[in-house]
């Protein structure tokens, strides 16, 4: 699923309009987003959560020269599904 | 801090400000039950820039009892796994620590 669909099958279920619910759900993503630069956590209950976890520098290697190169240290985002997500069969 | 949906449909409300609470409320709850709909069927949700949900096969291994350090089987499963967009990858090299 792609975004076009989940915004057309929110404004099926709600009867709101498709532009109303592309600003809800834009809105939705970018604040997960932002919030997690800012180093907040997001908790979707149910669903699962949303953090960053830090990477440590570390010694890669460039695969056409195979030449060592030092990969900086970075965060990433890292989300941990919830208790719902668990029972996928 | 911890952000839940309470803040997502305050956010929703104040980018929005003609829709109602309950319908901020529903609107995001929607969003999750449906990706989750999605996902146990073995599907699930891409929003560009932002990262995808997808279903990923887990082999069987042999997992530890971390009580009593015994070896005990994990059976093969199916997991949700979240793969970060390019754009998100970005915008959190430098975030800050939670």
């Amino acid at each position: 699923m792609v975004k076009a669909e989940l915004i057309s099958r929110i404004s099926h279920e709600l009867n709101l309009s498709k532009k109303e619910v592309a600003l809800i759900v834009n809105t939705v993503f970018e604040t997960i987003s932002q919030s997690l630069i800012q180093g907040d956590k997001v908790e979707i209950r149910g669903f699962g959560s949303f953090r960053t976890k830090e990477r440590k520098e570390r010694l890669g290697r460039n695969p056409r020269t195979g030449e060592p190169v030092k990969v900086p240290a970075k965060r990433v985002p890292y989300f941990k599904a919830g208790k719902d997500l668990k029972v996928i069969k | 801090m911890t952000i839940t949906k309470a803040h997502l449909a305050e956010q929703v409300r104040q980018k929005h400000g003609n829709l109602s609470r309950r319908e901020a409320k529903a609107a995001i709850d929607a969003i999750w039950n449906l990706t989750k709909d999605s996902l146990l069927k073995g599907q699930g949700l891409q929003i560009k820039g932002f990262g995808k949900f997808i279903v990923r096969s887990q082999a069987a291994r042999v997992g530890r009892n971390i009580n009593t350090g015994a070896a005990t089987p994990i059976a093969a499963r199916r997991v949700v796994v979240f793969k970060a967009g390019k754009q998100l990858k970005q915008l959190a090299s430098a975030s800050r620590k939670p």
